[in-house]
């Protein structure tokens, strides 16, 4: 295969890709809005994506709130004096607006992208989703949709949790290493955190929320090969979820900060 | 004239340059019990899928009750398929509900039956294919390989449905289970009084459960008739398939899985 054809072919592959993923999107957020809704599968998800994503998101952002205060205290000292009253404002401001979403965001693409990817797979390769078409009951209804549905409502709030965990790990680190006034840290962060920096993130959960389950059950939805194909599926969830979610952090910070 | 119970007209599939059914012709009537044999990748799964509205065809038309059953809208599909019961190769149990709920699937979730009810329909279809109460809440990967068939054959007819099919009902399984299986099909079909199309290339089984049998190679029905006339037909690719000689006129390499 010469160099044109080689091109040719990946750049046709390339847009193959974006149009089934784009068709499977238009059909998964379809039956997100017409019945029938399977409220205990939703249920079951929430409770899967939501409450059991707690302590991976709880310590993720509880160590990089510590860490962002210790490193903020040790970098500022270098080069003004007096700077170090300024942690608590940087611990608020990078958590809300980009730490907690995008590392839970990532941990949770790792956690929930590959168990939803793995699961359908499964299903595929077993012909469970076969079976479920020839008992009528539609596949995207069943299996997706609860899974969308869920994530998007549970990122949110995961977020949420990891933002007051993250500004509670620097201020565990502040006030007991450092030895900040705990009333003045807390004052200092109450004051500059602004409801831009909480609700930006809180879209981008959202987003990320959409991407991880949309990925996990398109990867999942169309494995083929076996035990195989599944591991490529769970591969490609994690990895398509991740690489999505640091493209569209820039494009929302851009949306809601650029210049 | 009698409306075919299921009706392929001169069927195409192919994935790529692979002409998986050429031109496949097949009638099943009313409470027959028609078998589809063939190696391993002639296509007989790809015929059934078909049927189920798993696969479109490239070219021709599948009709079930008289009616083409192609293009119909989601709706349609699912009240055509109500009609249907269908025993996967492997089961494919749902892993994460019990038993009784895999057989009360249809049940609950395509008729909208009350999960009380619906329990109280999969005992008895339990009891129909042989399986004791206590296995009503055990989960599948519980299961021995004969006893998932035996519960995938009673989520088949939990609907008491008009068209049963079954994908390869003895594969996996030890010659006497398997024989087994084979009677539970035969007396569960005629009890209900459904239609039946089974594809395998066991032929013990075939014998057992068809009135009729055809045989799919390269991507056509090369010969349909009566069980009884197996024996005797006048075409060397059958009798080298139903005697499973190495040597004969079928050819391997067109064997693609």
């Amino acid at each position: 295969m010469n160099f044109l054809q080689l091109t040719g072919s990946t750049i046709l592959g390339f847009f193959r890709a974006v149009g089934h993923i784009t068709h499977f999107t238009i059909i998964a957020v379809s039956h997100c809005f017409r019945p029938p809704f399977y409220f205990r599968l939703i249920l079951r998800q929430i409770i899967e994506i939501g409450y059991y994503s707690l302590p991976v998101v709880g310590l993720t952002t509880l160590f990089a709130g510590m860490v962002l205060a210790l490193q903020s205290y040790t970098g500022f000292a270098r080069f003004a004096a007096g700077a170090e009253s300024s942690i608590a404002k940087v611990v608020v401001l990078s958590i809300t607006r980009e730490l907690a979403p995008v590392l839970a965001g990532l941990m949770v693409a790792a956690r929930v992208g590959s168990s939803i990817a793995a699961e359908i797979g499964t299903m595929r390769v077993t012909e469970q989703i076969d079976a479920l078409t020839t008992l009528s009951t539609n596949p995207f209804k069943y299996l997706i949709t609860p899974r969308i549905i869920a994530g998007v409502a549970m990122l949110p709030l995961l977020i949420l949790v990891g933002d007051v965990i993250g500004i509670f790990g620097g201020y565990i680190v502040a006030v007991y290493k450092l030895g900040f006034n705990a009333a003045i840290y807390l004052q200092n962060t109450w004051d500059f955190v602004q409801f831009i920096d909480v609700f930006s993130g809180l879209v981008k959960a959202t987003v990320f929320g959409f991407i991880t389950t949309l990925m996990g059950c398109y990867q999942g939805y169309y494995s083929k090969g076996g035990a195989q194909g599944v591991g490529t599926a769970t591969i490609n969830a994690v990895v398509s979820s991740a690489i999505l979610i640091l493209i569209l952090n820039y494009m929302i910070t851009a949306m809601f900060f650029g210049a | 004239m009698t409306t075919p119970k299921i009706k392929l007209t001169n069927v195409h599939k192919r994935f790529g340059d692979n002409v998986v059914l050429n031109g496949v012709d097949l009638e099943v009537m009313p409470g027959e019990s028609v078998v589809i044999i063939g190696g391993s990748g002639t296509g007989k799964s790809v015929a059934i899928k078909c049927i189920l509205g798993l696969l479109t065809p490239d070219d021709g038309d599948v009709e079930i009750d008289g009616q083409s059953v192609l293009k119909l809208s989601t709706t349609e599909r699912n009240a055509v398929n109500a009609k249907i019961g269908m025993l996967f190769q492997h089961a494919a149990l749902f892993d994460s509900l019990s038993v009784w709920e895999n057989i009360a699937f249809g049940l609950i979730e395509g008729e909208g039956m009350a999960p009380e009810h619906a329990r109280e329909i999969a005992i008895e279809k339990m009891a129909a294919v042989g399986l004791t109460e206590d296995v009503a809440t055990m989960w599948p990967a519980d299961l021995s390989g004969g006893m998932r068939k035996r519960v995938g054959l009673a989520r088949a007819i939990a609907i008491d449905p008009e068209i049963i099919f079954f994908d390869e009902p003895t594969t996996g399984l030890d010659p006497i289970m398997g024989d087994i299986i084979n009677d539970l099909i035969v007396e569960i079909t005629h009890d209900i009084g459904a239609t039946g199309l089974s594809i395998t290339h066991d032929m013990a089984s075939a014998r057992k459960i068809a009135d009729k049998i055809a045989m799919l190679y390269k991507g056509k029905i090369i010969w349909a008739g009566p069980v009884e006339d197996l024996d005797k037909a006048d075409n060397a690719l059958l009798q080298q398939f139903i005697h499973g000689d190495a040597e004969g006129p079928i050819d391997f390499e067109t064997r693609t899985g």
